[in-house]
């Protein structure tokens, strides 16, 4: 008997006990929304909701070039972040972290630069010439550039971790000044210009497939797979999460709780360094302003719909690919609709604040049903 | 199904019923008829009926789980009956939230306190209703709040000004502050819900006495609490909850503690404290010497043995718990030196304590002892984490790590939920404080440490608490237990020492215990009566 309407209720029942297991639409509802998979099942409802209105949305070009394509770039910054979550952090620097490795990396590999836009910019000269970087030509150009985009995403990870934990300062105040910092040299260092001339090699990584696996997919889900295995498998990633639950008592339980954060905090830098590589190959050129305006709001967003709590102790890396697909494909349908990029913004930002409504309701909902089972 | 008043109603009521009535009155103030409550299909109240004599002390007893809680909650709105009746003053009494319980005149006094500590006493008293300049001004008349607050706290002897910032009262204090806001909002039924967890002997002793005092002006009240001979001491009638039943009821005469601890149970406990079956060694596990801190203790200097019990005994304040922590490497120390196994040692850090086979079982299961919202599994593997861990990245091994989790929570007979899936916030307090002992234990510690092991655990945990120390020196660990009810120490303990404002007073060996001598040494600094 399902709650289908117009039957009426069987006389010998007129009030079923509330704790019967029953299947109704009702409890199925529930259980989905309770689920962990949750906006797995909103992205999936999204998508056949619009598909027979929305023209080219339910392509097999748009689905795999945009929507999937969009996400490969976006997921290492918000694992990274799901991180630094869960160590009961928040890192407001990984926007301008990727604008500096972007910039950083795109100056040792470039091979041509035009005098008239780098003259002015400390690093001409010495590090810049006409001729481009450092490692102009070179045959590990990409491979250097990579390593070192990825060292200086982990050492500005690093930095803010140390400040945090030893210095005790709170996270968003540090890493919004760092972030803030490294912006403005990167801009600085440029002279506000992108840098341009990459390796064929290094554009490949964003734009090129193995037959038809793009290169940056691999690149994002072997990041995610590192991270997941991370967390899931390993002491140190019990004690991340034990940090973030109750940092006194994991700290009495031995808990070396400092270097957690710091370890949180520098897998943070790295990964925002590896989307740093995605994005400035897919663009081919380094750019000092990318991350910046309203990216940061994007990643934590895109984080917090996944389910990763803001208070600490909870976060999945599949979380984070879950809330990174229906951000992808939420702001796809919304370019299909054809929006104007004044109102673009204000949609996207109310179906996000809907969406994160809905996940702080489902979260206390589930609080509350644990609790009523603990009195 | 009545409709609830709304709480203007009953306002008049409120004030009639209160003070004027004799204790003597028929009619009980507060009547439970048949109530019952699962939750997901578990009971956890089963036809509950009793009722509270107006002007009386009704003294509600029984273990961890045995539904205490969730028939308070039930009256305090938090939670729903599913069936049976509450009758306050024989009106039928449905709370859908707090709010309307306190509305009608029932207040809660709780082990953790309900006090904005960041606020004074004055604005916590009227924190439901600011008194204003004028009946349609916005502004709060601050004079006329501060005049009825000095005369609220008048009624429970706290000497402070309403101005002082909640934060800066003892916990003793804060107590009294709450019971000054339940007579200051005139409720007509008191909650006292195990109101001496977190006070000195002091403390409790005025608390009883404004009970008792409060009782002789006829206000009702319901008193919850472990320690059963304070409950035979303030209460009139009393009441056995067992599995969500009521076991046992009546007046106080027919229950010695002995007959209490029976009927919570439901068998004898024929020992509450297991004999001790092993003898200690003489060879020294830890020996501190001449250990200060400034402010904190001064001068101590002690010998722990392996196969050793030595109970700490002091009031909130000694620096017994303080000690502790230094031992612990939780707080730093100025001088002096603590001796580990021969070898001098110097932590600072928990991690490097654990690895030289120290453990410490804190006296603040919640915010120091456990990861609440954390499996069992992974509350219990915490400490011992490392071990699990293999290869150069330190892989868990989740089969060991489960495995050596149900063996502890087997041993220590861990109930109430699937260890794997059960938050620890799900289990009793009791169990929740076996999961904590049972996690220091999977680190197989040489000296073990355990501040106030019992607190707020029912009974039959304590027992189990109890066995398992003995067990472990048994076993030749060396055990240091810190507690503020000497009768637990004098029951385990091989040798206590008895510390006040820092400094070791005195020490007795097990055959010197006596409990008058072990207090007056516990006392010795602040021996002036207030």
């Amino acid at each position: 008997m399902t709650s289908r309407a117009g039957v009426p209720p069987s006389p010998e029942s007129p009030a079923a006990p509330a704790h019967q297991p029953r299947v109704t639409t009702r409890g199925v509802l529930r259980h989905l929304f309770l689920s962990e998979y949750f906006v797995l099942y909103l992205s999936l409802a999204y998508f056949i909701l619009l598909a027979p209105f929305l023209a080219g949305f339910a392509t097999l070009p748009n689905i795999t070039g945009n929507i999937l394509g969009n996400m490969w770039p976006l997921l290492p910054v918000v694992i990274g972040q799901t991180v630094v979550l869960i160590v009961k952090g928040i890192d407001l620097s990984q926007g301008a972290i990727i604008g500096f490795t972007s910039v950083i990396g795109a100056a040792l590999m470039t091979s041509k630069l035009r005098e008239v836009q780098f003259e002015k910019s400390v690093l001409w000269d010495w590090l810049l010439t006409p001729g481009g970087g450092p490692l102009a030509n070179s045959i590990l150009a990409s491979p250097v550039a990579i390593g070192a985009m990825l060292l200086v995403g982990g050492l500005i990870g690093a930095i803010n971790g140390l400040s945090i934990s030893r210095l005790r300062m709170p996270a968003f105040m540090v890493t919004l000044v760092t972030g803030t910092f490294l912006a403005s040299i990167a801009i600085w260092m440029t002279r506000s210009y992108n840098i341009g001339a990459l390796p064929d090699d290094f554009i490949a990584v964003g734009k090129d497939t193995f037959i038809v696996i793009p290169f940056a997919m691999v690149v994002a889900l072997v990041t995610a797979l590192l991270v997941h295995i991370l967390l899931s498998r390993t002491v140190d990633g019990r004690w991340l999460y034990a940090t973030g639950t109750n940092e006194v008592a994991a700290r009495v339980s031995g808990v070396p709780t400092r270097r957690a954060v710091l370890l949180a905090f520098t897998i943070s830098g790295v990964c925002a360094a590896v989307s740093s590589v995605l994005l400035t190959a897919r663009l081919e050129a380094g750019f000092p302003t990318l991350g910046s305006g309203t990216f940061m709001l994007e990643v934590i967003a895109a984080t917090v719909i996944g389910g990763t709590s803001l208070f600490g102790g909870s976060g999945k890396v599949i979380w984070a690919i879950f809330g990174v697909l229906f951000f992808s494909m939420l702001s796809n349908s919304l370019s299909l609709m054809g929006l104007s990029p004044f109102v673009f913004d204000a949609v996207r930002g109310t179906i996000l604040l809907v969406v994160i409504v809905l996940e702080v309701l489902r979260t206390r909902f589930q609080m509350t049903t644990t609790k009523a089972a603990t009195l | 199904m009545t409709t609830m008043p709304a709480p203007g109603d009953r306002q008049g009521l409120v004030a009639d019923s209160v003070g004027d009535a004799l204790p003597d009155d028929p009619a009980p103030i507060l009547a439970f008829e048949g109530t019952s409550k699962a939750f997901f299909g578990i009971d956890a109240l089963r036809d509950v009926t009793f009722s509270v004599a107006r002007g009386h002390i009704l003294g509600l007893i029984g273990e961890n789980g045995a539904g205490k809680s969730t028939l308070m909650n039930i009256l305090g709105g938090v939670v729903q009956a599913d069936s049976g009746r509450v009758l306050l003053d024989g009106l039928e009494h449905q709370p859908r939230d707090p709010g309307e319980a306190t509305a009608v005149g029932i207040a809660f006094i709780h082990q953790e306190l309900n006090l904005f500590t960041n606020l004074t006493v004055a604005e916590n008293l009227f924190i439901g209703g600011f008194p204003r300049i004028g009946r349609r001004i916005p502004l709060i008349d601050r004079r006329g709040m501060s005049r009825s607050a000095r005369a609220a706290l008048k009624s429970v002897n706290l000497d402070v000004s309403p101005d002082t910032l909640v934060e800066s009262l003892t916990p003793g204090e804060r107590q009294l502050v709450e019971i000054a806001k339940a007579l200051h909002l005139n409720s007509r039924l008191i909650i006292f819900d195990e109101p001496t967890t977190s006070l000195t002997v002091r403390e409790a002793e005025r608390l009883f006495d404004i009970i008792e005092r409060l009782r002789s002006e006829g206000r009702s009240m319901v008193y919850i609490s472990h320690i059963l001979a304070d409950v035979r001491r303030l209460c009139d009638e009393l009441v056995v909850l067992r599995d969500g039943k009521v076991v046992a009821t009546g007046p106080k005469e027919e229950f010695p503690v002995r007959t209490m601890i029976a009927a919570m149970v439901g068998r004898d406990i024929e020992l509450l404290h297991p004999p001790r079956t092993s003898l200690p060694t003489t060879e020294p596990a830890l020996e501190v010497r001449d250990l200060s801190q400034p402010g904190v203790v001064k001068g101590i200097s002690f010998v722990l043995h392996r196969g050793e019990v030595l109970g700490l005994f002091g009031l909130m304040g000694s620096g017994r718990s303080e000690l502790a922590r230094i031992l612990f490497g939780l707080d730093p120390y100025d001088t002096g030196e603590i001796v580990l196994d021969g070898e001098r040692y110097e932590s600072g850090d928990p991690r490097r304590s654990i690895e030289r086979g120290l453990s410490f079982v804190t006296e603040n299961r919640r915010e120091e002892g456990l990861l609440l919202d954390v499996t069992i599994t992974e509350n219990l593997g915490l400490v011992a984490l490392p071990r699990f861990g293999h290869t150069l990245l330190r892989f868990v091994d989740q089969d060991r790590l489960r495995q050596g989790a149900a063996e502890i929570a087997q041993s220590l007979r861990i109930r109430g939920g699937s260890l794997g899936k059960a938050p620890v916030k799900s289990l009793s307090g009791g169990n929740q404080q076996k999961v904590v002992v049972g996690k220091w234990l999977m680190a197989k510690p040489k000296v073990f440490i355990l501040d106030e092991p019992t607190r707020g655990v029912d009974v039959g945990a304590k027992v189990e608490i109890y066995s398992i120390i003995n067990d472990l020196a048994a076993q030749g660990a060396a055990t240091l237990v810190i507690s503020s009810e000497l009768e637990e120490l004098l029951g385990t303990c091989d040798r206590i020492i008895v510390m006040a404002q820092g400094q070791i007073q005195r020490e007795f060996t097990r055959g010197e215990f006596q409990e008058d001598a072990i207090l007056h040494a516990a006392f010795r600094e602040e021996a002036v009566p207030t």
